[in-house]
């Protein structure tokens, strides 16, 4: 090849490979052929290629009567629609016309695709379509143009409400047809959800009657929707109360899961109302359903046992009777296993404790080390929780410590610490737990055996010479274990003064000179200055009376309880989380996370120089071609609809409090460095650099990632965040945060 | 309700996604098998939902896949992991198997059918008999135009109308499964039957059916005297077809059946049931070289059943060879493939007990014991792991068997009454009973 044509070449759009090929099958003249390349333009992205660049070709098969080939299209209308905003005017004439089909299946496709096209252009021309559909006489349409309702409110909302929609959706709860009634519902509680001022979704008794009606006819996910609104709904009477339950309480024979747990969160939230008699009925009604979930599909079953938990800690009774159900199978996933074992112990009573420990032996000698240490934990909490269990659960503690698995060893102390701050009596086991001294080597069964041996002291004959021990190396210990041995010495001195004087001095002084710690430091002050007073008086602070544990269990916070039962079978009471605490706030808010969405997109297209001047040129050459196609007046090659950033399509979004707290002046996202695209960007000011533009989203994002990790909850067990923190406004936690981020941004300028 | 579907191969590489709300970064998929794997570190539970940076995952495990769900908002976990399962079990009927080929083979019509199933991140039609109709692997030629069936928007959503058959024939199958955990010593720590009523149903029209069972508290609620036994059934679901107002009312099962297989109900029992295949077993370890197994099974049902397919199969040592069996009948293998013995017999009669003697030879070193430090179920980052049971785990020794004719709850069909008021055809139902094993776990002694 010469090297003329390869410097043509290198100017052309490229006539060889794969993006070539497809071209030419998009404007064969056979209809096999267009077919065929369609398909391929689909494979390939699908396998994640970027084929934006055949948008025009594409765009020109729209006009077909093959159901499948114009699904194809549409599908890929959906995807690459943000990349080529202009062209996308190319198919709202088919889109209309198809609108008004013969046949109800291309008339729902389009107005259900028209929705998923979020760009401006066809935001404008969907007015009539979806008025018409929305009184379409085929319910299949009627139930898609539902939720184009909400698909619209989402891109425009004033549209939305200024053609009457809303109000027209409100009418659809009273459709003859139960799908229609649910979708109608649905997208209505979205609206509602989104924007509360629209009082989109406001039950009357009127509409109440009809939702009860439907549900009985819906498909499953249709009664899934219902229910959920009903949970919501505040009666105005007892009797209406009474009334919704009696209509609900037949879903708890529905066979698929997420209904059931639906129904249980209607009636348990309706029943409050009513009297303890039908309330104690309702409950014992609930119970074979709940167990039954645990028949589900793992996942299922996980996100059951995690509301069982809550359902549990408000009414403690309800599965009294079904230990044996939650108990754990070998082949159980481990996320099962530990959920059943919390429930297990909530279960637990006078009656059935000798079972349960019988079987929690049996789950410490497994080899999965979580879930082990969880059923040693459990013995221990039953142990507390049920006095007279206390005594086999010591033996069966005792014997699971011979087996010297590690960490077994380790947990059994942590639990028998705690056994016996409750009960006394159980001295006696204390010589064996300090033979295993040297295997310890987690700091929380080292600080739990030095709390032991501090505490009992003069019990302990060779106490001296453990704890002299453990300050031989006590610079070396983590702070928690340091904190034990000091208080641990203090105590052996105070009960055993005769030959501990230097031991304890010997401490305090490497706690106060050596350690750099204030905790430790400030400690070990406290009982230097006690010491040094009256010994008595120290005694009688340092030896004093504890007050008694009650409970090893954790519960929730009465508040948030009761918070999570309303959000019953939500993300919400599956982490024991209020929603506003993972629902993210500023950079991974909702709506930061959908202008992310957005950006992505329209970056995809601006990243890929070569497709986009192929396209362009494609356009350039084609044009007159697709207007005489599609027949509609065109204005040109210029990019016709000015994106105006990540708002055009969500111009509410821009007053959203998240962005109004968040970094002023900052650029809302790390943009990967594509300055063009910062330009195209709504308000951020003239950037020095690139580069300069990634760092303090990236500096602000620090204290973002610290609080996600209260919001993310993947171990299952474990304790809820403190009140303050879960009731406490995630906002108060941002201005810190932003305030760092933008002095960072001073910094950097 | 989820803003975007993945299915994901197990490394977490995307085969195919659908965007249904636009409103979360595609690319968030990319930190899935991250965090995944991150969290196993953590801990060998890990939940099969989770938040990161305001973006929740949901997701399921099948096959070599993972099915995945984003989502941003406070949703109902259970209906989108429920939904995540019925896209497998529609798929599974579409494309026989779903795995990573078939969503390469069929990426077309799966677009389609997820079109289709969910809408603005909504599940809609998940009724696989349905959408068949109107969705389907032969394309459309230009005349016939798919069109919804009827059904899809119906209060009878499950069947179409104009179903015609020259023989009118219904098949209940009622089948057992008995799910039983027995301690080493011999004591049932749970026993549990799952009862399903299964229907092959080939009537024209819109049928309408009422089933009766012996049922306890229908007797009850009705005031009538009962001859014979009657069964009190734990929890009861049905089929979405089943008028589930009219069963509280008055217990009628009353429904229009879809065309075709379908299960009609499920019911739980909770009573104590004796295992009806009773396994003993003695572990005996010789100096560590050799370990020995005798197995003592028992029929412990009427002599007039039969039980067919007995398997059990017991766990043994990962590094056992060498294995010696002796029985008095059936046939034993070893299965290293999966550490255990496999005992076969062909038929068990009631009332019948038979024997069985396994030797194994033990490597002559041995590790430490099974309670080796740390292990952590052997999940070790590979995002392969997941869900499985851990290696080393206690593995009990389980029970399969089939027993026709016989059901353990003595659950019986009463009647089944056919009227379709337009066509007023005589029809012919069929009643069958069997008792599976279900999840059968006898924990293995520790050897002596």
């Amino acid at each position: 090849m010469s090297a003329i044509n390869r410097i043509r070449g290198a100017f052309a759009p490229p006539r060889k490979g794969e993006t070539f090929e497809l071209r030419a099958g998009l404007v064969s003249q056979y209809a096999y052929e267009r077919k065929e390349a369609i398909q391929k333009t689909i494979m390939a992205m699908t396998l994640g290629k970027d084929v934006s660049a055949l948008f025009p070709d594409v765009l020109k098969n729209i006009a077909t009567s093959d159901l499948d080939q114009k699904k194809l299209v549409y599908l890929y209308l959906m995807n690459y629609a943000k990349s080529h905003p202009d062209l996308c005017i190319l198919a709202v004439n088919t889109f209309v016309q198809d609108s008004e089909d013969p046949n109800p299946l291309i008339r729902a496709l389009a107005i259900r695709t028209m929705g998923c096209i979020r760009v401006d252009k066809m935001i404008d021309y969907m007015e009539e379509p979806l008025r018409k559909t929305l009184r379409d006489e085929s319910p299949y349409v009627r139930k898609t143009a539902a939720i184009c309702v909400a698909k619209l409110f989402d891109l425009n909302p004033t549209m939305c409400i200024e053609n009457g929609f809303l109000e027209t959706l409100q009418e659809m709860i009273g459709d003859p047809n139960p799908m229609v009634v649910a979708n109608s519902v649905q997208a209505l509680s979205e609206i509602h959800e989104t924007a509360p001022e629209t009082r989109a979704l406001v039950l009357t008794p009127a509409t109440l009657k009809k939702l009860l009606m439907a549900l009985n006819e819906c498909t499953e996910w249709g009664r899934v929707t219902i229910l959920t609104t009903l949970a919501e709904y505040t009666a105005h009477d007892v009797k209406e109360s009474e009334h919704i339950c009696e209509r609900v309480a037949p879903q708890f024979q529905h066979v698929n899961p997420s209904v059931v747990l639906a129904a249980v969160k209607v009636v348990f939230t309706h029943m409050k109302a009513l009297n303890p008699k039908t309330v104690s009925a309702y409950l014992k009604k609930m119970a074979p359903p709940l167990v039954t979930l645990i028949a589900s599909a793992p996942e299922v079953q996980y996100v059951a046992l995690r509301n069982i938990d809550l359902l549990l800690q408000a009414n403690p009774d309800i599965l009294s009777k079904e230990l044996r159900v939650f108990f754990c199978k070998y082949n159980d996933p481990p996320y099962v296993k530990l959920q059943k074992l919390e429930i297990m112990v909530r279960i637990a009573n006078d009656k059935n404790f000798d079972q349960l420990l019988s079987e929690l032996k049996e789950y410490a000698l497994e080899v999965d080390m979580d879930f082990v240490r969880r059923a040693v934990k459990a013995i221990g909490q039953v142990a507390i929780k049920i006095e007279a269990a206390s005594e086999k659960c010591v033996n069966a503690l005792l014997d699971l410590i011979s087996t010297k698995v590690n960490y077994v060893v380790q947990e059994v102390i942590v639990v028998i610490k705690d056994i016996l701050r409750k009960y006394p009596g159980y001295e006696g086991v204390i010589p064996t737990l300090c033979k295993y001294i040297d295997e310890l080597d987690e700091p929380n069964a080292r600080g739990a055996l030095i709390w032991i041996v501090g505490e009992y002291a003069e019990k302990i004959n060779n106490a001296d010479e453990i704890l002299e021990g453990f300050v031989e190396g006590f610079l070396e210990e983590f702070t928690q274990t340091q904190l034990q041995i000091l208080t641990a010495v203090v105590k052996l001195f105070l009960k055993k003064p005769s030959n501990t004087q230097g031991l304890v001095q010997k401490v305090l002084q490497q706690a106060t000179a050596d350690n750099d710690n204030p905790d430790i430091r400030d400690r070990a002050y406290i009982y230097w200055r006690l010491l040094s007073g009256d010994l008595d008086v120290a005694k009688s602070i340092i030896l004093s009376q504890k007050p008694a544990i009650t409970t090893t269990v954790t519960s929730l916070p009465p508040v948030l309880l009761e918070q999570l039962l309303s959000e019953l079978s939500t993300l919400a009471s599956v982490y024991h989380k209020p929603p506003e605490s993972f629902v993210g706030k500023g950079r991974f808010g909702a709506d930061e996370i959908q202008r992310a969405a957005i950006q992505e997109q329209r970056q995809n297209a601006a990243e890929n120089p070569i497709a986009a001047s192929v396209a362009a040129a494609a356009k350039g050459g084609q044009q007159n071609n697709v207007e005489n196609l599609l027949d509609i007046d065109f204005d040109g090659g210029a990019p016709a609809s000015a994106e105006h950033g990540g708002g055009v399509g969500t111009p509410d979004r821009f007053g959203s409090p998240a962005n109004v707290g968040g970094l002023p002046g900052a650029p809302p996202q790390p943009s990967g460095g594509m300055a063009d695209i910062m330009g195209l960007f709504d308000a951020p000011p003239p950037m020095p650099s690139a580069s300069a533009a990634t760092s303090p989203a990236a500096a602000g994002g620090m204290g973002d990632m610290m609080s996600s990790f209260a919001g993310m909850d993947l171990s299952g067990t474990s304790a809820p965040p403190p009140p303050g923190q879960q009731l406490g406004h995630p906002a108060s936690q941002t201005p810190p945060k932003s305030g760092g981020g933008s002095e960072d941004l001073l910094g950097l300028f | 309700m989820a803003s975007a579907i993945f299915f994901l191969d197990l490394k977490g590489k995307t085969l195919l996604a659908r965007n249904y709300r636009g409103d979360i970064p595609m690319s968030a998929v990319e930190k899935f098998p991250i965090l995944l794997s991150e969290a196993e570190e953590e801990s060998s539970a890990v939940p099969p939902c989770f938040s990161h940076e305001g973006i929740n995952y949901l997701y399921i495990r099948h096959n070599n896949l993972y099915l995945l769900a984003l989502t941003k908002r406070n949703t109902n976990a259970a209906e989108i992991l429920l939904f995540l399962h019925k896209i497998v079990e529609v798929f599974t009927e579409y494309f026989k198997a779903l795995e990573e080929e078939s969503i390469r083979d069929n990426f077309v019509i799966i677009y389609e059918l997820l079109d289709e199933m969910m809408d603005f991140g909504y599940p809609q039609t998940t009724e696989s008999k349905i959408l068949q109709e109107y969705i389907t692997q032969e394309s459309h030629k230009l005349e016939i135009q798919a069109r919804p069936p009827i059904a899809v928007t119906n209060a009878v959503s499950w069947r179409s109308e104009g179903i015609r058959y020259r023989k009118n024939e219904v098949f209940l199958d009622v089948i057992e499964s008995l799910n039983l955990l027995v301690s080493a010593n011999g004591n049932v720590l749970r026993s549990e039957i799952l009862g399903a009523i299964k229907m092959k149903c080939y009537l024209s029209g819109m049928p309408e059916l009422r089933l009766g069972l012996n049922d306890k508290v229908m007797f009850e609620t009705t005031g009538r005297t009962t001859r014979g036994k009657a069964i009190e059934m734990e929890d009861v679901k049905f089929h979405q077809c089943v008028r589930l107002s009219r069963f509280e009312n008055d217990r009628t099962i009353s429904f229009i059946p879809p065309d075709g297989e379908f299960e009609l109900m499920s019911y739980r029992l909770n009573t104590q049931v004796k295992p009806l295949i009773w396994v003993e077993c003695v572990v005996e370890s010789h100096s560590g070289s050799r370990i020995e197994y005798m197995l003592k099974a028992r029929a412990q049902f009427k002599r007039r059943s039969t039980a067919n397919n007995v398997e059990i199969i017991v766990p043994v040592p990962d590094d056992a060879d060498t294995p010696r069996f002796r029985t008095n009948v059936g046939s034993v293998h070893y299965a290293p493939e999966k550490s255990a013995i496999v005992w076969k017999i062909k038929q068990f009669g009631g009332g019948k007990e038979f024997l069985m003697r396994a030797e194994l030879g033990l490597p002559s070193v041995r590790g430490d014991d099974e309670h080796g430090g740390g292990m952590t179920g052997g999940f070790g980052g590979s995002m392969g792991g997941v869900g499985a049971p851990g290696k080393g785990a206690k593995r009990p020794i389980q029970v399969k068997f089939e027993i026709p004719y016989f059901t353990t709850s003595g659950i019986q069909v009463r009647y089944l009454k056919i009227t379709e008021p337009k066509l007023q055809y005589p029809s012919l139902p069929w009643v069958r009973y069997i008792t599976q094993s279900g999840d059968i776990a006898v924990r293995l002694p520790d050897a002596v």
